[in-house]
This record gives C-alpha cells, sequence and structure tokens, in this order.
C-alpha cells in the first residue's frame, strides 16, 4: 500500500436522483494524489454517473464533491477550470470526427489553457510518441482503429496535464486485441504515478494496476478495500456473487 | 377620422368572391395531388428498378423538375400550347397539368426513398423465413415503408398549395386575382383595402398550410423507429 | 420551323441583364437568408427565453406562406402604413424572409445531430460555450446542413422567378413581353429555359461536389 498523501479528491454524501429514480444514494470517497482507484460493479450501478459528477457533466442534487480542498460547481471551484484539471476518457473515445488527430490534441490546451501553439504541439507530440502514435499525427480520426482512437483520447486528456485522470469503461466497446493496447497505456500512466479513478470491467487490469478496489451496487459503495486483498476475499456476498460471473468454473 | 379600411374585409360579398378564389386554388391543388399520388406511386417503384437506362431516364424526368422552377415549366405549357394548339389552352388546365406532372415526379421520389430506405436485412430476413415475394412486401416492406411514405407526402401536400399562388400568372382567377379586383374596385374610396387583403391572403395560406405541417411533423415524430 | 437565329442574337443582351439581375437579387438574398438562418438556430438551439418563441413562429410563417403572397404584402400591402419599400429592396426582403425559416431548420437539425457524447467531450476539457460551439459544434452542424443548404440555395434562386410581379425585369417578365410584342414563342421559351439551367445546374453540380468531399472528410467513429 502506498504511503498516504495529500488527498486530491473527496466526496460526500453524493445523491443523484434521475426521472424520479435515484442513480446515486450516498456516495462518500476519498482518492488521494498519486492512487489507482478502480471503480466495479453491475451494470446500472452508477459508476459512469459517479465519474461525470466529478467533472460536472452531471449535476448531483446533494452532497459535495471538493478537488484540492475546493468545493466544485455552483459558487465554488468553476467547472471549466475544474475540467482543466480532471482529464476524462469515454467509452465511446469521443474524438472531434472532424479534426485532424494533432488537432484534437491541441485544441483544449491552446484554446481553454491559452498555452502557446509551439509548446502544446512539442509536449502532444511527446505523449503520441509514448503512446505509439507519433505517426499519426495528421491522420482523421475514421481513419484510426478503436485501440488507436482510445489512446489518442488519452492523449488528448494528458495534453492538459491534469491531476486526476477519470476513465469511463474506456475499453468497453473494443475488439479484444485492441484492449491490451490501451490498458498498457493506462498501467504506464500508473506506474509513472498519475491518480486515476478507473471504471472498468476488465478484472485482470484491475489487479494488476490498481492500489484500491471500490465496489458499487445501487447507488452506494458497498466495499471498498485494497485491491489484492478484494480479489482474493471479497467482504460482501454481493461483491462474490459479481467476481464469480467473470468465472466459468 | 380616416378609414381604417378594414371594412373591406367585412364585407360578406368581398368574403365570398375571396372564398371562391381559394377554392378555385385548392381545387388545382387536389386535383393535382390526387393524380400525383396514383401516377406517383407508379413512378416511384419503376424508380426502384435496377435497369440503369430506365432509371436514368425517370432520374432525368424528376431533375427537370427541380431546376426548372414551376413557374417556368407553366410557362412553356401555356405559351406553349398556344404555339402548338393555335389558341390558349385554359390556365386552369395548363396549371393541373403542370402540378401533376411535378407532383407526380417528387411523389415518386419519396415512394422509392421509403422502399429503398427499409434495411436490406429486413427483406432477408423475411426471405429466411421462407416468406414469398409478395408476402415479403405485403407483410415487411409495405408497412415499413408507408410510415416514411405518409409524412413526406403530406409535406409535399403543403409545398403544392402554395406553390399553386402560380397559376395567377397564367391568367386563372383564383384568390389573389380576386383580391386585386376588390382594392381596384375600392381605390377611391378605400385605399387601404390593399393592405387589409393581402395581409388576410397571406394568413389565409397560414391557416391552410401551418397545421397540415404540423400534422406531418408530428406523424413523422409518432413514427420514427 | 426554323430557328430565329437574328431574334435570338438581337435580344440576347436583355436576356443577361435580366440573368444577372437574377444572380444579384438571389445572391444577397441567399447570404442574409443564411445569416438570418443561422441566427435563428442558434437561438433555438440554446433554448433562449422569449426570443426563441418569436423565432419559432418567424420559421413557421415563413415556411407556411408562400413568396408570392409575402411579397404583394410587403410591396403593395406594407407602403399603406406609410413604409414605401423600392422593388429590388422587396425582393430581397422577401426572399430573406423566405429562405431565413429554411435555413434556420437546416442549421437546426445540423446542431441537434452533434450528439451528447461530443459535447461532454468538449466539456472534459474544460470548453467553454462559445468555444464548444464554435469548435465543436457548429464546423459538425454545417458538414451534416450542407445537403439541405444546397436545396435551400436551388430552391430560392428558383423562388426568385416570381419577382415579376414585383415590376422586377427579370427573365420572366422579359419572356412575357417579347412573346407579347413579337410571338417568337419558340425562341424565347428555349432561351428562358437555357438561362435559367446556365444559373442553376452550376449551384446544383457545385453542391454535389461540397458534398462528395465533405463525406470523405467526416465521421466514421
Amino acid at each position: 500500500m502506498k504511503i498516504q498523501t495529500e488527498r486530491i479528491l473527496e466526496i460526500e454524501g453524493l445523491k443523484k436522483v434521475y426521472d424520479g429514480k435515484p442513480v446515486l444514494n450516498g456516495v462518500d470517497l476519498t482518492i488521494h494524489r498519486g492512487e489507482v482507484a478502480v471503480v466495479i460493479g453491475p451494470s446500472g450501478c452508477g459508476k459512469t454517473t459517479l465519474l461525470k459528477c466529478i467533472n460536472g457533466l452531471e449535476t448531483h442534487q446533494e452532497g459535495v464533491v471538493r478537488f484540492g480542498g475546493k468545493i466544485l460547481g455552483d459558487g465554488g471551484l468553476k467547472w471549466t477550470l475544474a475540467r482543466q484539471k480532471i482529464g476524462m476518457v469515454f467509452q465511446s473515445y469521443d474524438l472531434f470526427p472532424h479534426m485532424t488527430v494533432m488537432d484534437n490534441v491541441m485544441l483544449g490546451p491552446v484554446q481553454v489553457q491559452k498555452r502557446p501553439a509551439a509548446e502544446v504541439r512539442e509536449q502532444a507530440l511527446e505523449l503520441l510518441e509514448r503512446v505509439g502514435l507519433s505517426d499519426r499525427q495528421k491522420d482523421f480520426p475514421r481513419q484510426l482503429s478503436g485501440g488507436q482512437k482510445q489512446r489518442i483520447a488519452i492523449v488528448r486528456a494528458l495534453c492538459m496535464n491534469p491531476e486526476l485522470m477519470l476513465f469511463d469503461e474506456v475499453t468497453a466497446s473494443l475488439d479484444p486485441e485492441m484492449v491490451r493496447e490501451v490498458l498498457d497505456v493506462m498501467l504506464g500512466l500508473a506506474r509513472q504515478g498519475m491518480t486515476m479513478l478507473i471504471v472498468t470491467h476488465e478484472m485482470e487490469f484491475a489487479k494488476a494496476a490498481a492500489d484500491r478496489v471500490i465496489f458499487m451496487d445501487e447507488g452506494v459503495i458497498t466495499e471498498e478495500s485494497e485491491a489484492r486483498e478484494f480479489f482474493k476475499s471479497p467482504r460482501t456476498e454481493r461483491a462474490k456473487r459479481f467476481l464469480n460471473t467473470f468465472y466459468f468454473d | 377620422m380616416q378609414n381604417s379600411g378594414f371594412d373591406v374585409l367585412l364585407s360578406l360579398n368581398n368574403m365570398r368572391r375571396l372564398m371562391q378564389g381559394l377554392g378555385v386554388t385548392l381545387e388545382i391543388a387536389l386535383i393535382s395531388v390526387m393524380i400525383s399520388i396514383f401516377l406517383g406511386v407508379v413512378y416511384g417503384l419503376i424508380m426502384t428498378t435496377k435497369n440503369r437506362a430506365v432509371y436514368g431516364l425517370c432520374r432525368l424526368y424528376l431533375e427537370a423538375f427541380r431546376i426548372i422552377p414551376i413557374l417556368v415549366w407553366l410557362f412553356l405549357l401555356f405559351f406553349g400550347s398556344a404555339l402548338a394548339f393555335g389558341s390558349d389552352l385554359d390556365g386552369l388546365l395548363v396549371s393541373v397539368i403542370v402540378f401533376s406532372m411535378w407532383g407526380t415526379a417528387e411523389m415518386g421520389d419519396i415512394v422509392r426513398g421509403a422502399v429503398q430506405s427499409i434495411p436490406i436485412h429486413q427483406r432477408q430476413s423475411a426471405e429466411a423465413l421462407g416468406l414469398r415475394r409478395i408476402q415479403v412486401y405485403r407483410h415487411v416492406i409495405i408497412p415499413q415503408a408507408v410510415r416514411r411514405f405518409v409524412p413526406a407526402a403530406i409535406n409535399l401536400v403543403t409545398r403544392m398549395i402554395k406553390t399553386t399562388s402560380l397559376v395567377v400568372f397564367v391568367g386563372v382567377t383564383e384568390i389573389l386575382r380576386v383580391g386585386k379586383q376588390i382594392i381596384e374596385f375600392n381605390m377611391m374610396k378605400n385605399p387601404m383595402a390593399s393592405f387589409w387583403i393581402y395581409a388576410f391572403i397571406f394568413i389565409i395560406y397560414f391557416i391552410l398550410c401551418y397545421p397540415i405541417s404540423k400534422f406531418s411533423k408530428r406523424l413523422e415524430a409518432k413514427w420514427e423507429c | 420551323m426554323a430557328f430565329n437565329w437574328d431574334f435570338i442574337i438581337k435580344f440576347l443582351p436583355n436576356y443577361g441583364m435580366a440573368t444577372l439581375l437574377t444572380i444579384r437579387l438571389a445572391a444577397f438574398g441567399i447570404l442574409l437568408s443564411v445569416l438570418l438562418g443561422v441566427s435563428c438556430s442558434l437561438v433555438l438551439y440554446f433554448r433562449v427565453r422569449v426570443v426563441g418563441a418569436i423565432v419559432r413562429g418567424y420559421i413557421e410563417l415563413s415556411r407556411n406562406t408562400p413568396l408570392l403572397i409575402q411579397l404583394f404584402f410587403l410591396y403593395y400591402g406594407i407602403p399603406k402604413l406609410g413604409i414605401l419599400i423600392s422593388s429590388h429592396a422587396c425582393a430581397i426582403i422577401g426572399l430573406t424572409f423566405l429562405g431565413g425559416g429554411y435555413m434556420a431548420e437546416a442549421f437546426r437539425s445540423g446542431l441537434e445531430s452533434v450528439s451528447k457524447a461530443q459535447l461532454e467531450s468538449g466539456l472534459s476539457i474544460g470548453l467553454n460555450s462559445f468555444q464548444m460551439t464554435r469548435f465543436v459544434i457548429f464546423p459538425q452542424a454545417l458538414s451534416v446542413a450542407v445537403p439541405a443548404l444546397g436545396a435551400n440555395c436551388i430552391f430560392l434562386i428558383k423562388e426568385t422567378s416570381v419577382m415579376s410581379i414585383i415590376a422586377i425585369q427579370d427573365l420572366m417578365s422579359l419572356t412575357k413581353e417579347l412573346i407579347g410584342m413579337y410571338y417568337n414563342t419558340v425562341e424565347t421559351l428555349t432561351i428562358l429555359v437555357i438561362c435559367y439551367l446556365l444559373l442553376l445546374l452550376p449551384v446544383s453540380f457545385l453542391f454535389l461536389f461540397i458534398e462528395r468531399r465533405l463525406r470523405y472528410a467526416e465521421f466514421g467513429l
């Protein structure tokens, strides 16, 4: 277990109702700087909503989200500012189809952060190099495979120099042979000490990368433990059953 | 006090004449729509052919009406008929012919689009069930195609009603011409008449077309799958 | 029947003038329609409250009445209120009133075709709503709207054919005049059709070309 450092994200009593149905039902969660936390749980348990509440893509009704000690949203830290420090990668990549790879990556840093284009380009190239795609900078998204698109989406988020990265089932719509190339990139990030909150169904990846596993069910966190411990002996019956669905024997 | 001129619309006689004029417009639209639907379905089904020459010819006919303004077509038939037969063909008849020809082209394209919009696997899964060709059409293709055809066809009807306003150019006594006559008749005692009459005709067209286009939009939304 | 070439040559300059006039009116009308349409579509897209209702009313009014009737009201009706408008101004205002509604619908459906995921993606890198519109929403909306925009442009050019009704010396009024004076019906009508083809075919092909180019450049998510 890593040494406990500064708390980067604190969530208290988060509640969200959607169409009269509670999606998040009082979530408490703290993430420390440099930590890799993996959120797992059955579909519809509120994992994606939780991530979207952290960068304000969804609004919550009750509770607070603090980032670096500041409350996010109304009256607190502005979303446009918070989003520069919180990167997010989506299941469906969602690159901008009308822009080249390089333009996709440079849009945020240049337009939002107003950084000089030359400097951003240099950093972007470095990041593209790191994910093995520096030769694709002039391509359009439609010319890339799913795995390549997803790696670009990660670079697009990284180029903003975020302090926290959110990953929302980023391998869920990829062909099996492309899952690995994306997970490798994420594993690399984890080893470099990037703070990450990851929603995934890749149990082997969670085992390898996670410091902590967070199990969600019906809008609440029902179990939270060190990764190795969680996979060896989950405490709750629900988590046990959930893990069993991944094995055929 | 100066006369506001609104009373020109309150005259029962004027109103009756305007409505008669409107009736002529609607009659042209209605007859043309009927003919267009009938011929359009035939034309549209022909257009789904795989024969390139037949398709090309059909396409040419359609594009001719899309590129050349309807008013030009009205002129062609109106003045052309005078040349061919030595005397003017009745403006009403010319209008019905032109609108039917145009309507057939557009209606046909809607039919073609509706039939071809049905995904190939719909046909294939029907065939896989052992349905015969006619059954495939009857139970699978046509019910789905109708849902795409009807809203677009209704929308075309509003376009045709709006376009029938052009018949005034070939001497048909419709609402606009009647309006003009009323205005001229009242020129001296009611100079404001043209404002009210034209405002009235404007509103009438809106009242006529708005519900129909709204209805078509609603159908489209309802049937969207 | 022999074609009367002398007649054609004699009146060719008149046809040229009339065609140019049509081009000028249509160009202004289309340009202003696009501006009006973009503004209206953005008002609708961002659900601006009171203005939104007005815009919606305007769009319905412009799309559900014929240009001919709009022009009659503008040219013969409005002046009775003491507002005098020249026939050229009338033509452009009428065309813009009509076209604005159609353009607004074209842009609006383009805007709405941009997926929620794209918006979230843009938001997640901190774009504000102006930057979102400028870099993410509008470029994608535009490429989706191109076919409708092309159809609208051709529609508006064709609609200029009714302008003779408000004393504009266009191709239709020239045709009518020449037939009335000289009875050279075949020649007159032939040139009329040729002029409209020259006017409309290039526009039609231009948009076909743009559409094809765009189809290569876009999407494939």
